[in-house]
């Protein structure tokens, strides 16, 4: 549980930040440290400079900008969990921020650190994905936006460069929009996360955007899900039929002690049709 | 001038005097000793779990600056002894620090010497250790048939002990073995239950993992060894053993202790290299154990497999039980690790009179991390083994639970009751307790209202054990260091009261009860009382706090000492008021002649002239400082009862703990907050093991769960409020009437919990389930498939 040695930076704005994160030198980017900091006990993450973003003002703040929630990417999961706005424009993603951790990791750990780490049980990225956010990316040659569901690569790996950080998300106001999960005992990540997000119209689902997390390498939208409940009715049948092959298409599903993979699309078609009928009554 | 009158202590809820310091963050551990010239240490550990030692090359180490020396297993064989053992079974030689063969994952194969921790960790890091890997014996059952290998030569089979049988027709040494009276019961019996089980490998997680400092003075040849410890002055008797040292040359201190759950009652390998780094280089030195060790290098607990045979008759009055114990100990021997499930053996009469019964214990070696003693230690798995057992008979027979139960009881005024398994109960009134807990949450009503809920699809169960454990351990021939207790009081010469004691408090409030008991024995605020403790230099002698023996042992010491001290107090009393020493009462803050108040002194002006004694009075020594050991007659045997109502998700196979309502009888209480608090502890580690905690190895030795990512740990949000009752059956073996409760509560919460739970699936004919209760394992059960 010790770390092997490395140099700190405090950056004293994003283009300070950037510009040592181009200068190579094996820099990580540390925001709250609460994904960084373990692998560097455990030895499992050797960084020789942390460049500190957590205090640049530029990585703050949740505010609404041209019908838009834009969130920091340095804000802490209890100031999105907490936020006004968040609550009453989006309350799925309040609930996704208050799932997270306890409250220490609640109030340390980043929005732009989860996305960038992109653990394949992290909550975020099937909130990001749900609500067809835009990742809002900077770099030394200036910014650019990437949608959630072309950010998301692979097992730890995303479409973030080297020398570029995370400085916001945006997306739009959903309000019939949850998250179910099924917590692991011990991590409490979840085993199984879905986010959903519905567009109703009277009493019919005009389109819906299903993320699930947890289960593969990355975050993924549910496509058949999304398809299975256009244009139906926004009912329990509906929502029911529409999860029940949620897991049909799932390839290289985790298994580990805590859950199989057999036990973990059991649980994908269970917390889909529970994420749908919560976003549902939401609506 | 009214004094406030001063409140009789003993049975009081007092705050625990130590928690403002310990919740402030001013304790002093033993990370907290600072010691100019101070040197660390860190262990290079094995990452296999069973391999012989190909090369070990330690020069990159060597050469890192601040690194002070590097040892080698083999070099650490020149100056330290193999490491002893507390049990007079055969046992393979366990050096401190590896030498050739490692046998577990997280074994020591070098210790680097550097002048901070990180350095040491980098050079730890730097050391390359080549490794012939063995196979590694990781599954018990096909351990004892010699597969894959052997863990030790010399030990055929991985059998470490045993068979060893015990109960009735079996003689105290196992050797004279009649099988007629165990025969006939299952004869005699119009049904039978059997059950393989498993109480499965627990890791003890202690909030502070452990820690040593051993300052060697080479001028004095003395030694000072700090260590986070449940026992210094075993502590201090094992390394006068291993070092050579007189114990007068060594001082053991257990600074504030974080915990130990019994894990931190062995002298481990760390201890000992420690000390000897030290003697060996004459420097002080520091090694604490992180997380990430003290996973796979602290001892676990549990890990028995019972193979359960219970004969009854359709009444529901149980004949005799047959007991097939494997104990997975791990690859070696510790201090206490082959008594450990001797206990499981000792309890196996439960709370009930059972005319008959065979109780068999092998134990067997494994390329895992050691067990040794885990809160409960042995009773928590008896408890577990027979409870369930009953509860399938209950089940198979149709019949309440807690019918069956009343029926096989030991009759309250069968007291002292020998048991089967040699045990004496000192005394109990099961009925009562389990009539209580009945009471309590309206047994009657709470099964019609599972039934309600199970009517509306709800998968609700309902379930109830009893245990009795044996505590206040314990006559010295149950411990081979002695099982009695010292304390030493002194009246100080203003008045104050200063205490020892041999029993070693690491979160079990006895700075507190204690001082309730001195408090008012003396009549005296108990701000004027200090307990000291945990330092071999100021406690002459102890043993320590371990088997929930600190009250029951500790506190009857401390009690006697009190009473010497006091009858002394009393003569200079006498002197100075001219009565009767047998005439002299101390009451709040006074000492007075009986019937005349008027005759009197303060407690401080008595004690100062106990000091300045002019004119001596005849036949008195001087001085107010006055010693007791307490030998106690027998164990106490605490029981109770506890019932609970969980609840599990159709669809994820989640389980929810509902409700727990426990009757706990622990004998008298000094104080009912404190024996809360120890129950509630005790209840959290129970509910853990029955829903989530669970050490998983790989098939190749590795620990799966070695970290909180993967161990999981139970949380407040895992619990109901607890509803807790007491009965008070005291104990005649001391004179307190205190029984113990360090440990209770891990023993009828985890049972009740698999109870209830396999009562709620009982509609998908589920008869047993093994621990921890993963969602999992829950879900295939109610797919129709195995756990």
């Amino acid at each position: 549980m010790i770390p092997s040695s490395f140099d700190y930076y405090r950056a004293a704005s994003l283009d300070d930040a950037i510009a040592k994160l181009a200068a190579g030198d094996g820099a990580k980017i540390l925001a709250g440290g609460h994904s960084l900091i373990p692998l560097m006990k455990l030895r499992l993450s050797e960084p020789q400079l942390l460049v500190d973003v957590a205090r640049l003002p530029e990585l703050s703040g949740i505010r609404r900008q041209d019908g838009l929630i834009e969130i920091g990417a340095g804000t802490v999961h209890h100031a999105v969990a907490s936020s006004a706005l968040v609550r009453d424009a989006c309350p799925m993603l309040a609930e996704v921020a208050g799932a997270i951790g306890d409250p220490q990791v609640r109030n340390r750990g980043t929005l732009g650190g989860s996305l960038a780490h992109a653990d394949p049980a992290a909550d975020y990225p099937a909130a990001m994905l749900a609500l067809d956010a835009e990742i809002v990316l900077r770099g030394p040659g200036g910014t650019r936006t990437v949608r959630a569901r072309d950010f998301f690569l692979g097992l730890f790996t995303v479409d973030l460069a080297p020398d570029e950080l995370i400085v916001a998300v945006r997306f739009a106001p959903a309000r019939a929009a949850a998250y179910a999960r099924l917590s692991q005992r011990a991590s409490h990540f979840p085993i199984v996360g879905v986010a959903a997000v519905l567009d109703l119209q009277g009493g019919t689902v005009r389109g819906a955007r299903v993320g699930l997390t947890g289960v593969g390498t990355h975050a993924t939208r549910l496509a058949a899900v999304e398809q299975a409940l256009a244009g139906r009715p926004a009912d329990a049948a509906t929502f029911e039929a529409a999860a029940a092959h949620a897991a049909d298409g799932l390839e290289d599903v985790n298994a580990d002690i805590h859950a199989s993979a057999e036990y973990r699309r059991a649980m994908v078609v269970v917390f889909t049709r529970r994420a749908l009928a919560d976003a549902a009554a939401r609506g | 001038m009214s004094s406030p009158v001063l409140p009789k202590l003993v049975g009081q809820r007092v705050k625990r005097r130590e928690d403002p310091r310990l919740i402030q963050g001013r304790g002093t551990y033993v990370d907290d000793v600072k010691i100019v010239g101070l040197q660390h240490l860190a262990f290079k550990r094995s990452d296999v779990a069973h391999g012989r030692i190909r090369r070990i090359d330690t020069s990159a180490a060597e050469a890192m600056e601040g690194v002070e020396a590097v040892f080698t297993g083999r070099q650490v064989a020149e100056f330290l002894k193999p490491m002893p053992i507390g049990t007079p079974f055969p046992s393979p030689e366990h050096r401190a620090v590896a030498v050739d063969v490692v046998r577990y994952a997280g074994e020591p194969v070098a210790v680097v010497v550097a002048a901070d921790r990180y350095v040491a960790r980098d050079a730890a890091d730097a050391i390359v250790v080549e490794y012939d890997q063995l196979p590694a014996v990781v599954d018990p059952d096909l351990a004892l048939t010699g597969r894959p290998g052997l863990v030790h030569e010399g030990f055929a089979n991985n059998v470490a002990l045993g068979p060893f049988p015990s109960g009735t027709g079996v003689s105290p040494d196992g050797k004279s073995v009649d099988d007629s009276a165990v025969d006939e019961a299952f004869r005699n019996a119009e049904i039978v239950i059997s059950q393989r089980m498993h109480n499965q490998r627990l890791i003890p997680n202690a909030m502070e993992p452990r820690g040593v400092v051993a300052h060697f003075e080479p001028g004095r040849g003395t030694m000072t060894v700090w260590s986070s410890t449940q026992n210094p002055h075993i502590l201090r008797s094992m390394l006068a053993t291993v070092l050579g040292m007189g114990e007068d040359q060594i001082r053991a201190i257990a600074p504030e202790v974080g915990g130990g759950f019994g894990a931190k009652i062995n002298i481990y390998g760390e201890e000992y290299v420690t000390a000897a780094v030290s003697r060996k280089l004459g420097i002080p030195v520091k090694w604490i154990e992180d997380r990430s060790e003290a996973f796979v290098a602290t001892t676990h607990g549990r890990d028995i497999i019972c193979h359960i045979d219970v004969a009854a008759r359709r009444d529901g009055r149980v004949l005799g039980i047959k007991m097939r114990l494997i104990a997975d100990i791990g690859a070696y021997n510790m201090l206490l690790t082959a008594a450990i499930p001797t206990l499981t053996m000792l309890m196996a009469n439960a709370t009930y009179d059972i005319p008959a019964i065979r109780a068999t214990l092998t134990e067997v070696f494994t390329n895992k991390t050691p067990t040794d003693a885990y809160r409960g230690a042995g009773r928590p798995e008896a408890t577990y083994f027979v409870e369930r057992a009953l509860d399938m008979l209950a089940r198979e027979l149709k019949m309440d639970g807690a019918e069956v139960r009343r029926r096989n009881f030991i009759p309250k005024d069968k007291f002292p009751y020998q048991t089967q398994m040699g045990a004496i109960y000192d005394s109990g009134d099961y009925e009562k307790a389990l009539d209580a807990a009945l009471a309590a949450c309206d047994w009657e009503n709470l099964k019609r209202e599972r039934d309600r809920q199970r009517a509306e699809g709800r998968l609700v169960g309902i379930g109830l054990s009893m245990y009795v454990e044996v505590c206040g351990i314990g006559p010295s021939a149950s411990l081979p260091t002695g099982g009695w207790e010292h304390s030493q009081v002194t009246i100080e010469r203003d008045g104050r009261i200063s205490a020892t004691t041999g029993a070693s408090p690491h979160g079990q409030g006895n700075e507190t009860t204690f001082a309730q008991m001195l408090a008012d024995q003396f009549g005296v605020p108990i701000e004027h009382v200090t307990i000291h403790h945990g330092d071999t230099a100021v406690v002459k002698q102890g043993i320590g706090t371990f088997g929930s023996r600190s009250q029951a042992v500790g506190g009857a010491a401390l009690h006697m000492a009190g009473g010497k001290v006091k009858a002394k107090m009393a003569r200079f009393a006498a002197a100075l008021l001219e009565a009767a020493p047998e005439d002299i009462v101390f009451e709040q803050g006074a000492v007075m002649v009986k019937g005349a108040p008027a005759r009197a002194k303060t407690f401080a002006e008595v004690a100062s002239f106990a000091y300045i004694p002019v004119p001596l009075p005849e036949g008195l020594e001087p001085g107010l400082s006055e010693e007791a050991f307490f030998e106690p007659s027998n164990n106490t045997y605490p029981f109770g009862c506890h019932i609970c109502v969980v609840e599990v998700d159709r669809e994820t196979g989640e389980p929810k703990l509902q409700r727990l309502v426990a009757v706990d009888d622990a004998g008298n209480l000094i104080n009912p907050l404190i024996v809360e608090g120890q129950i509630h502890g005790g209840l959290a580690q129970g509910i853990g093991q029955a829903l989530l905690e669970e050490a998983v190895y790989s098939s190749d030795g590795q620990l799966v769960t070695g970290s909180y990512m993967d161990y999981a740990m139970p949380r407040a949000t895992d619990f109901p409020w607890f509803e807790m009752h007491t009965t008070v059956t005291p104990t005649p073996v001391n004179p307190l009437g205190a029984k113990g409760v360090g440990e209770a509560g891990t023993l009828g919460s985890t049972p009740a919990i698999v109870n209830a739970v396999v009562d709620a699936l009982s509609a998908y004919g589920v008869t047993h389930v093994d621990m921890a209760l993963r969602p999992e394992k829950l879900w295939r059960l109610m797919q129709g498939g195995r756990a």
